[in-house]
């Protein structure tokens, strides 16, 4: 395959989606490219300040690079926290869904709904869900001498965040894992009945491997979700208590939205969209080759 | 135009770019090529190259900031050129 040139004349029929995305992210993109080598004071006055935002973001000891660092290790804990629960659930919660007859409808519906809620609907039932005055989780907890407060405390902030998200989007794992699974021909497992294989060494030998590729996908779509989320955490949590759930996409909105820094949220959001970036890529070759080596 | 507050510098820098990218279409069509197998352990094309050059170019200026402080940014420049030109030439 390596020894035939590739014909990429093809690529010419992506334009009219070139145009589209010129308007709606690359036109938007540059502006922001120019916000951060310049300051304003206002009615569209601009005047050249070279890297200083880039500077004042990558300084830990600066406020806004302060910010920015701190923003960046708590969302990359919480993707990894979400990855390591969502996962292996994602995975359980597929080898129990039956295989045939009517439950598979009606198990698969089940754990698609949360996936068909729009994000700030989420973000509403999990804000209500999570008070302690009326909230069904809220008060139980507190009823029963567990010390919950969603508002004040960041151990619970953290814990709602994480468990709402786990509740939104494990599905779409098990999902995925469940595909990948009906996919294993039963030739495979009547061999390892045959060898009298136990459960696990069924899963460690058959079913994992097998769903290797579908679970690349999966951590591929929760990673970059997870790192860029922004919808439910800004309606349960707001970034708080303190800047406790302040992932960097709700600081940087605090940052450009709230204080109206332009430099400041253009340059945070050019090494921000560059991670997200570079990650992405990462994950793309990683998959695209883990393919390609099978197929070969 | 006003709203983009565009500067000579971040122009310049964007023109590069589609410049880059036109060489790179046309060189497509009129000079097909096989990927190639260099230090990076896949198969890349001249694409790849120049992508993995221009990230590696952005990794390279943030990390001098963050290191150093980024008073003089023609070192990186160096850095940068002789990483894209490693990336051209090997991967």
């Amino acid at each position: 395959m390596l020894d035939k040139p590739w014909n990429n004349r093809a690529w010419f029929f992506v334009i009219p989606v070139l145009v589209f995305v010129l308007f709606s992210s690359i036109i938007p993109m540059m502006t922001v490219v120019n916000y951060s080598v310049q300051d304003t004071m206002g009615q569209n006055n601009f005047f050249w300040n070279g890297a200083a935002w880039f500077q004042n973001l990558l300084d830990p000891t600066t406020d806004i690079g302060g910010r920015f660092a701190a923003a960046l290790v708590r969302n990359l804990i919480f993707s990894l926290v979400v990855l390591c629960i969502e996962l292996p659930l994602g995975i359980a919660v597929a080898i129990c869904i039956p295989r045939h007859g009517w439950r598979v409808g009606a198990a698969l519906v089940l754990i698609a709904l949360p996936l068909l809620i729009p994000w700030t609907v989420v973000g509403t039932i999990w804000q209500i869900f999570a008070r302690q005055d009326i909230g069904l989780l809220g008060a139980a907890l507190n009823s029963v001498g567990i010390h919950y407060n969603d508002t004040q405390d960041p151990t619970s902030a953290w814990a709602t965040i994480v468990v709402m998200d786990v509740w939104h989007w494990t599905g779409m794992v098990a999902l995925l894992a469940y595909a990948g699974l009906k996919a294993i021909p039963d030739a495979f497992y009547q061999a390892a009945r045959i060898d009298g294989a136990s459960r696990w060494s069924v899963f460690r030998n058959i079913e994992l491997p097998k769903l290797q590729k579908v679970l690349v996908i999966a951590v591929l779509l929760r990673f970059m979700e997870s790192f860029m989320i922004y919808t439910e955490p800004s309606v349960v949590t707001g970034g708080g208590p303190g800047e406790a759930t302040s992932f960097l996409s709700l600081d940087l909105v605090k940052i450009a939205l709230g204080q109206v820094d332009l430099g400041n949220a253009a340059a945070m959001s050019l090494v921000y969209n560059l991670i997200t970036l570079s990650l992405c890529w990462i994950f793309f070759t990683v998959m695209t080759q883990l393919e390609q080596r099978k197929g070969s | 135009m006003a709203w983009m507050a565009w500067t000579w510098a971040t122009a310049g820098f964007f023109a590069a770019i589609a410049l880059m990218l036109i060489v790179m279409t046309l060189l497509a069509v009129y000079r097909p090529e096989t990927p190639r197998r260099g230090i990076l352990q896949f198969p890349t094309t001249r694409g790849d190259r120049l992508f993995v050059s221009l990230i590696g170019t952005a990794f390279i200026f943030i990390l001098w900031i963050r290191i150093t402080g980024g008073d003089n940014l023609w070192y990186p420049v160096v850095i940068a050129v002789l990483y894209s030109a490693a990336m051209f030439r090997f991967a």
